[in-house]
């Protein structure tokens, strides 16, 4: 099977690509000239130490980093073609492309409809009272959690469990229809039962959508990813196909890492 | 790929319009309020601006012993009692000649102040040597000649709306031809008490009543609250009366301020028969106003000195009463100072409450201590701004700028106090 | 050498524990002041009320349309005194507070969305403290504000839209009370606005959610608890304010809705019946005592409402 995604991930042209990206905050530099491709419909695992920078540089694919007031990005990144950080892209139409979904599960303090609803509505992607319902059920079924509220999706989305709120925030995410979905620790907070829900979710959600995962669990990306990106000290050390970096690194760095030795 | 498209949609464009539109409403909201607090600060201040100055009217007199001192005595009662209103009165018909009869005498004599004739007592008092000889004094002008001067009466306006008529604008502008007319820094504003004639009126009383008033507020709130803050912080445990204190506290900082005047009414004056109208009571009752305040900002600061400081001073021994009152309690008080001041700047501002135990009184002595009736600042603003003499508006005005000054300058003290404890840290 | 020091655990100083409890005793008799002075407001309000409710019954005092205790002749005459019914000041009250809330509401609120979440922090520094001058500013000010500037220029503008409008008008004083509240209003929905999670932020901006549409359906309805409770204690403000009211609005206990007419408060009342000479024993005077344990129950009643609604919206994300 390996051999076979490789084969793929060449064959496919890469859905986004970052060249030469750097990221300040205020004087301080956390990105180093980083260069990256994401292959569609396949799952990228961002790794490397707390502190490496990889969630800084998964939060420049749909821009949260605008949010943040001392962040500077430079470099280019180009979702389908496109600069994203290009004056006429709206962040708007570029985060309801690209989905978040982030370490702490974050449900809105509303209902459970309310929370995966609230992306088409105020995107108007619905139609309809009904075409919203359909939208929102199967959101919550492709994220795997609709058999386990059906019942309750007037209960606040705060009810929930930890595991079942991560997924709630995922249906949220699919509710807006993106082509990638970036995931920001996603299982850091959860056991590993809810975890182990979640890497399924994963793997039967690339089918569908692009997914980037920023971890610190090396056996997670392992299990879960495609590709892997190794990150240390806010620089991109190593980046390929998933096996390759874990049985035969190219930089001692992660071998370093992965055998534990950094970290 | 048009779903790939980045670029703003007609749809989108909307929804970044409303953001703009939103965004100008919390602006427009912020503006709204400020420029409401301006226009009031430029309201009163062009109207209080003139009351710094009075007008003054220059009068030949001629000091003749025959009225002033016919005995020739030269005693201080006689010389301040002396009939000066006939002098001053022969000084301005030599100005203008045309009044002679009674009436046109009286509304001449009416120019000057009503307080005129007391004060040239005054200055012949205080120099005797003037007597026998012819002078130019100036003397205040009366508040509504006052106010002509200054172009708050409009000459050309219906005369019956006026009480300054044609005739006596007549006369001003001739006395102002003949250079007998001047305005000069209004002293009186400051050195005297209140009076029904507004150019006789000052803010001294009031002022020294405030002051009283906050001395005998600060003598009580400032310990009490800060003894009560150190005890909720560093001894009491959580029980349930330490709650009910804490409850207490929060619920009182709530109570309308009125309502502290009817306990000191009720307590204070009628139950312990403490002198009514007095910066005693006053104080009392605004101590009691801003206890709450002071003790939930020292509890605040108290909080905020580091653990590490009581661990320390535990480590080497010291029982808990050292721990707090040598290490504790200096490292708070700057903090517990600021807090002091800015609910004291409350208390100055403060007026319900003294009017309820009746510092809301016609003073026209300096009060010489806690004891002698009074009244404060703001509660003479609110007694001014009552008054129908239209000169009372400029004077109310300039209490509010001199009351303002006042404040300001607490909160600047404050702030550096604050400043000095920030570089502690 | 050993025999020289002493290692004894034992308290050694007697005179030292005695001063500890001292003190302690001390500051335990300071912060019961606090108490004495609820206590001493409660029992002197209650009594002279009490009082006043043996001569006025107390349903005529709660449920009377008419408020006119000038008519009062004598003391001992409980027939012929005045009318001591308190709604006619409860509707001005409410009705004063109900223009001054409708001014500060929308302006609290907008502004206090404004400094937390568009403005920059330099902004921020230096409108902050602007606003909250408004609250440092005596109400004495404010009500001489009202009556000299403010009301004339409503009945001016009345006058040139052809209808009367009263000189002391219920408008001119909730108007200027309005502005007085607005930093109450701004700096607690200010905390809260500032105490919801980023994450939530991040969450909707993450989704491609506007700045606008993130605070009008995430943050301000996940602060709601906390604006009402910060409404709650402006209104209570609005309620027990006396200068601005005393200055501004009027003498006259008329029962309306119209915020043109006058109108007169609880304050108003209290402050008229008390100042001035007094016979303590009238009903007149005692009945001033009434309407103020009126308004403490009212102003305290909002008050801890509003501090329990707040304090339970600072559990939930603490």
């Amino acid at each position: 099977m390996t051999n076979d995604t490789a084969a793929q991930s060449e064959a496919l042209a890469p859905i986004m690509t970052a060249r030469g990206v750097d990221v300040f905050y205020g004087k301080k530099q956390a990105i180093k000239k980083v260069s990256l491709d994401i292959p569609e419909n396949q799952i990228t695992a961002l790794i490397g130490p707390s502190g490496c920078g990889k969630s800084t540089f998964l939060r420049c694919f749909n821009r949260m980093n605008d949010t943040i007031e001392s962040c500077r990005v430079t470099g280019d990144i180009q979702f389908a073609g496109q600069d994203i950080y290009d004056q006429k892209v709206d962040v708007v139409a570029l985060r309801s492309r690209i989905g978040m979904v982030f370490q702490k599960a974050n449900p809105f303090p509303k209902s459970i409809f309310d929370n995966v609803a609230y992306g088409p509505r105020i995107h108007s992607l619905s139609e309809s009272k009904e075409h919203l319902e359909d939208i929102v059920i199967t959101s919550l079924r492709r994220a795997g959690l609709y058999d386990e509220v059906s019942d309750r999706l007037n209960e606040p989305g705060t009810s929930l469990s930890g595991g079942q709120q991560q997924r709630l925030c995922i249906a949220r995410a699919i509710a807006v229809d993106p082509q990638i979905i970036l995931m920001d620790e996603p299982c850091s907070a959860l056991d590993p039962i809810a975890t182990a829900i979640i890497e399924n979710l994963m793997d039967s959600m690339k089918e569908k959508y692009t997914i980037v995962i920023v971890t610190h669990s090396m056996q997670q990306a392992a299990r879960v990813s495609q590709q892997t990106a190794f990150f240390h000290l806010g620089e991109l050390v190593e980046s390929g196909d998933t096996e390759t970096i874990f049985t035969n690194p190219a930089q001692e760095r992660t071998q370093n890492y992965i055998s534990g030795r950094i970290g | 790929m048009p779903d790939y498209l980045l670029t703003t949609s007609p749809q989108m464009a909307k929804r970044h319009k409303r953001h703009t539109r939103f965004q100008w409403y919390g602006r427009i909201a912020i503006a709204v309020s400020i420029s409401f607090m301006l226009l009031m600060f430029v309201a009163i201040f062009t109207r209080g601006a003139g009351a710094f100055q009075k007008t003054m009217i220059g009068v030949d007199v001629e000091f003749a012993e025959s009225v002033i001192d016919p005995q020739g005595t030269r005693a201080e009662m006689t010389l301040k009692q002396g009939n000066y209103k006939p002098l001053i009165l022969a000084g301005l018909q030599e100005v203008i000649p045309g009044a002679t009869d009674r009436r046109a005498r009286n509304d001449l004599y009416k120019l000057v102040s009503g307080g005129a004739a007391f004060d040239l007592g005054e200055r012949v008092a205080a120099k005797p040597n003037m007597i026998g000889t012819t002078q130019r004094v100036w003397i205040a002008a009366s508040s509504e000649v006052d106010l002509y001067i200054k172009g708050k009466i409009d000459g050309d306006s219906d005369e019956a709306v006026r009480r300054l008529k044609d005739q006596d604008i007549a006369w001003i502008n001739q006395l102002k031809n003949e250079g007998r007319v001047k305005k000069k820094f209004n002293r009186v504003f400051f050195t005297s008490g209140d009076s029904r004639a507004p150019e006789m009126a000052g803010i001294l009383s009031a002022a020294l009543g405030s002051f009283f008033s906050l001395l005998v507020c600060f003598l009580i709130a400032f310990p009490l609250g800060i003894l009560t803050a150190v005890y909720l912080e560093e001894y009491a445990r959580k029980t349930r009366l330490t709650n009910l204190i804490e409850v207490n506290i929060n619920n009182l900082a709530a109570v309308p301020s009125i309502v502290f005047g009817l306990l000191g009414l009720a307590v204070f004056l009628n139950f312990f028969n403490l002198p009514r109208s007095t910066p005693l009571v006053g104080g009392m009752v605004l101590a009691l106003m801003t206890l709450p305040t002071i003790i939930i900002a020292s509890r605040s600061i108290l909080r905020s000195i580091p653990q590490s400081t009581r661990d320390a001073a535990m480590g080497l021994g010291a029982s808990k009463t050292q721990t707090t009152f040598h290490h504790v309690v200096p490292l708070a008080m700057p903090g517990m100072l600021t807090g002091t001041i800015l609910g004291m700047a409350r208390a100055l501002g403060e007026t319900a409450p003294l009017l309820m135990i009746g510092m809301v009184a016609f003073i026209v002595d300096v009060p010489k201590g806690i004891t002698d009736v009074a009244t404060s600042l703001p509660v003479q603003i609110f007694l001014w701004a009552d008054s129908p003499e239209k000169g009372f508006v400029e004077l109310t005005s300039a209490a509010i700028m001199v009351l303002l000054v006042f404040l300001v300058l607490m909160n600047l003290f404050a702030v550096y106090l604050r400043r000095r404890l920030e570089r502690r840290w | 050498m050993p025999s020289s020091r002493d290692f004894t655990l034992r308290r050694s100083n007697r005179r030292n524990q005695i001063k500890e409890y001292v003190i302690q005793a001390v500051l335990i008799a300071c912060s019961f002041v606090a108490i004495f002075t609820t206590i001493g407001i409660v029992a002197s309000l209650a009594f002279e009320a009490f009082n006043f409710f043996k001569k006025i019954p107390l349903t005529e005092f709660l449920f009377g349309l008419e408020w006119s205790p000038q008519t009062a002749l004598r003391s001992d005459q409980v027939g012929a005194s005045g009318k001591f019914g308190v709604l006619p000041l409860l509707s001005g009250t409410l009705l004063i507070s109900f223009i001054a809330m409708c001014v500060a509401t929308p302006l609290g609120i907008l502004s206090a969305v404004y400094l937390a979440e568009f403005a920059k922090p330099k902004t921020r520094n230096l409108i902050k403290p602007m606003l909250e001058l408004l609250a440092g500013i005596p109400t004495v000010v404010y009500g001489f504000f009202a009556a000299l500037v403010v009301a004339p220029i409503i009945r001016g503008m009345g006058s040139g839209a052809g209808f009367q409008i009263s000189s002391e008008s219920a408008l001119a004083a909730g108007l200027v009370m309005g502005i007085m509240l607005v930093p109450f209003i701004s700096s607690l929905s200010d905390d809260v606005i500032n105490a919801v999670p980023q994450a939530l932020r991040d969450a909707s901006y993450g989704m491609g959610a506007t700045e606008t549409e993130t605070i009008t359906k995430v943050v301000l309805p996940a602060a709601t608890p906390g604006i009402i409770g910060s409404l709650l204690l402006a209104i209570s403000r609005a309620i027990g304010e006396t200068m601005i009211v005393v200055m501004a609005a009027g003498l006259a206990a008329n029962l309306t809705a119209n915020p043109f007419e006058a109108v007169t408060t609880m304050t108003v009342q209290i402050v008229t019946l008390l100042t001035g000479d007094q016979e303590f024993d009238s009903a007149k005077t005692l009945a001033a005592f009434a309407i103020a344990l009126f308004l403490l129950v009212l102003t305290l009643g909002l008050n801890i409402i509003a501090l329990r609604i707040v304090d339970k919206y600072k559990q939930k994300y603490a």
